[in-house]
């Protein structure tokens, strides 16, 4: 066990798995020499070379694209997107290339690669260092979407998703990158995808979250509880695959569902939840499920606090729907 | 206006003017048309052919083949049989003349004209048109339009619709097979209209910059649907292009198979040997609409084409091989028809294939292993059906 904090548990992840797996490659913008614009790639490629380790030019279709080509090749790209907010110019690639290869092809081929991604708000980086895109590639049926709250899961989950037969968006919470620090495992052990964790046991309300909001909710939690209010909070790590078992059996038992997350409301990942619940949970329900989120705007630069969602307004739903 | 405009691009690739533009006599002209065949099956160089006539039959067949198999499946939609179809009539020669000209081993990364190079790398004709039909028994697993194939024994990568996303991946699967150590120079077709996408610039771009062993091949039809090319860019040639990419460009004529063949084989050369990537724009011309869904009568005036007809590609090799004694009249028509029961042969055995895949199928090659929602929303299809048969009824489909 060694004390990582998230960037480095997911360069240590990217590490152990090109010296296991000689298949696996990194590319992006400054990931070689550089070691990446936040060094999430450091010292890689003078260990594995510029071959393995590749600078690309300035341009998110060509890395996802080229990584796919890579992938039919025979190889485990991971490529990686510098910015969250700069997958769009890569949405083609993702989307009508990466995720339809295997279905449109019959099952010929496959394109198993992992495109890792920072996101989220809270680093002062306005409009385009900021959003949480992860609903946009969770309603694409042909990706999976990993987000690690954790130095020991990042390290896992990212084991994981390179490992999987399909591709995957990992999406990285930078604003935790260096301020979430743990014990992180040395070896080679993966994390299964499409399993969440409970990591607070309680009776009340359940409330969800992941990425860096997991951070938020634990805290609104431990303030809960100070209150008297006892909370579950689940960390799904995984959105697709959802673990929705322990969802509905936290949900069953709290009768309560608070569901945080900093991409806008609307069509946000809380919605399905929501859906989700009142489905499979609508006996059980002692109270409107809330969703936390950031909102309806473009993500802004001043007013970055007030948009997150962060511990007092997800301390206050969860009081509001206890007292329902 | 418009019949001008396009006199004039007539004029500017055609191949009467290009024919002074051949090697030798091009002074002054950067990207000349390279020829060997000339429309009526003369050779001025005979060094430059490098097909022996096994082969000059073979690639004759093909175009034969590929020609025949579109006027038939343009037919076959008419007759409301299969519900789309693209074609590549008249761009056999671009088609065919690169894809003869490769390693087995190397990847195709089509565009959507260019399943005369499937069947030519060995995808049976059956399994064509069964994707064609997206019946029970489509490789495609009746997924995506005809005309969308994809055939891994040979390395054939799947077709899409949007234009140029194939390009960033040939650049990816050369950049995998020099780390591997494969000697593997992939094929990419691409149209003229898709030198304006971001993709043909990226893609472009990266394998010079890595100087990554890769052959652009640029079906330069004349036209992007309803577009012709002097409104898709303001170049004289899109061969011109690869020079402020730092790679090499080759203008040629794209309706003379030996000269495409020629170009496309030195291009290989040159990369597997580290000389890197090159673009080659194939002159040529889309004799039809755009495909069954398209009518060029509303954009094209009739008359434009009339001059590429003295340029079909096929006629051309035709002469060719008349003139060499490979092939006389009569073993023509026996290649048209042989060709022509070849077909109807695979189409008997297509359509006798069940027409529709399993209802399951809808679910699966999503992920590797279908997931809890997939499973679930099988079992609610199978059950909304067993509630009322219209569901899965192609009958009852019509709004």
């Amino acid at each position: 066990m060694a004390a990582l904090n998230l960037l480095q548990a997911v360069n240590d992840a990217l590490r152990t798995e090109m010296r296991r797996d000689p298949r696996v490659v990194v590319l992006g913008e400054d990931v070689g020499r550089f070691g990446g614009v936040f060094r999430a790639t450091a010292g890689l490629q003078a260990e594995f070379g510029e071959e393995r380790v590749v600078d690309t030019p300035l341009a998110e279709g060509g890395i996802v694209g080229a990584a796919l080509g890579m992938a039919l090749q025979g190889l485990r790209p991971v490529p990686e997107i510098q910015f969250a907010d700069f997958a769009f110019p890569a949405f083609d690639q993702i989307l009508s290339e990466v995720a339809k290869y295997r279905y449109r092809s019959g099952g010929q081929f496959a394109c198993p690669l992992v495109i890792r991604m920072p996101y989220g708000g809270g680093i002062h980086g306005g409009h385009y260092h900021s959003q949480s895109p992860e609903a946009h590639f969770i309603h694409t049926a042909g990706l999976k979407v990993v987000v690690p709250a954790t130095p020991r899961d990042a390290k896992g989950l990212l084991l994981a998703a390179i490992r999987d037969p399909d591709p995957v968006v990992f999406l990285e919470p930078k604003r935790v990158y260096r301020a979430a620090r743990g014990e992180v495992p040395e070896g080679d052990e993966a994390l299964p995808l499409g399993q969440a964790v409970v990591t607070r046991p309680g009776t009340q309300v359940t409330v969800v979250a992941w990425g860096a909001m997991w951070h938020e909710a634990d805290r609104a939690a431990r303030e809960a509880a100070a209150e008297g209010i006892d909370c579950e909070v689940i960390d799904l790590r995984s959105l697709q695959p959802l673990d929705l078992d322990t969802l509905v059996a936290s949900v069953d038992r709290t009768g309560r569902l608070v569901v945080v997350h900093e991409a806008p409301r609307t069509c946000g990942f809380g919605a399905e939840l929501v859906a989700l619940t009142q489905e499979r949970c609508f006996l059980r329900l002692e109270a409107p499920a809330v969703r936390v989120t950031g909102f309806d705007t473009p993500f802004p630069y001043t007013l970055e606090n007030e948009y997150l969602p962060r511990a007092p307004r997800i301390l206050d739903a969860i009081r509001r729907t206890v007292r329902f | 206006m418009r019949a001008e405009r396009e006199a004039a691009r007539v004029e500017r690739v055609g191949a009467p003017a290009s024919r002074e533009s051949a090697p030798g006599t091009g002074a002054g002209d950067p990207f000349p048309l390279e020829r060997v065949v000339d429309e009526d099956g003369l050779v001025a160089d005979e060094s430059r052919v490098l097909l022996a006539g096994e082969e000059l039959l073979r690639l004759h067949r093909a175009m034969v083949l590929d020609r025949a198999l579109d006027e038939r499946m343009i037919t076959l939609q008419r007759q409301g049989r299969i519900g789309f179809y693209v074609g590549a009539i008249g761009e056999e020669a671009a088609v065919l003349g690169a894809a003869a000209a490769m390693a087995p081993t190397d990847w195709i990364f089509p565009c959507y004209r260019e399943h005369g190079a499937a069947l030519l790398r060995g995808m049976p004709l059956a399994a064509f048109l069964c994707d064609l039909l997206g019946n029970a028994a489509a490789p495609g697993k009746g997924r995506q339009m005809p005309c969308h194939e994809a055939w891994r024994p040979a390395r054939y990568a799947s077709v899409s619709s949007p234009i140029g996303t194939q390009i960033s991946h040939a650049v990816g699967a050369a950049w995998a097979a020099r780390i591997q150590g494969e000697e593997m120079v992939p094929l990419v077709y691409f149209g003229d209209g898709a030198t304006s996408s971001g993709e043909f610039h990226v893609g472009l771009n990266f394998a010079a910059v890595r100087h990554l062993p890769v052959i652009f091949a640029c079906r330069n039809n004349g036209w992007a649907i309803s577009l012709p090319t002097d409104r898709q860019t303001a170049a004289a040639t899109v061969a011109q292009k690869a020079v402020a990419y730092g790679m090499l460009g080759v203008r040629v004529d794209g309706n003379d198979v030996v000269a495409v063949h020629a170009a496309t084989r030195r291009a290989r050369a040159r990369a597997a040997a580290g000389g890197g990537p090159t673009l080659l724009d194939l002159v040529t011309y889309r004799m039809e609409g755009h495909s069954t869904s398209d009518d060029p009568r509303a954009y094209r005036a009739a008359a434009v084409v009339e001059p590429w007809r003295r340029r079909d590609p096929i006629e051309r090799l035709r002469r060719l091989l008349l003139r060499r004694g490979l092939l006389d009249d009569a073993g023509v028509e026996r290649v048209r028809a042989e060709v022509a029961a070849e077909i109807q042969v695979a189409l008997a055995e297509a359509e006798a294939r069940p027409p529709r895949p399993p209802l399951e199928s809808l679910f699966e090659d999503v992920y590797a292993e279908p997931l809890r929602q997939q499973r679930e929303q099988l079992a609610e299809l199978a059950g909304a059906v067993a509630a009322d048969p219209r569901v899965a009824d192609p009958r009852h489909a019509d709004a």
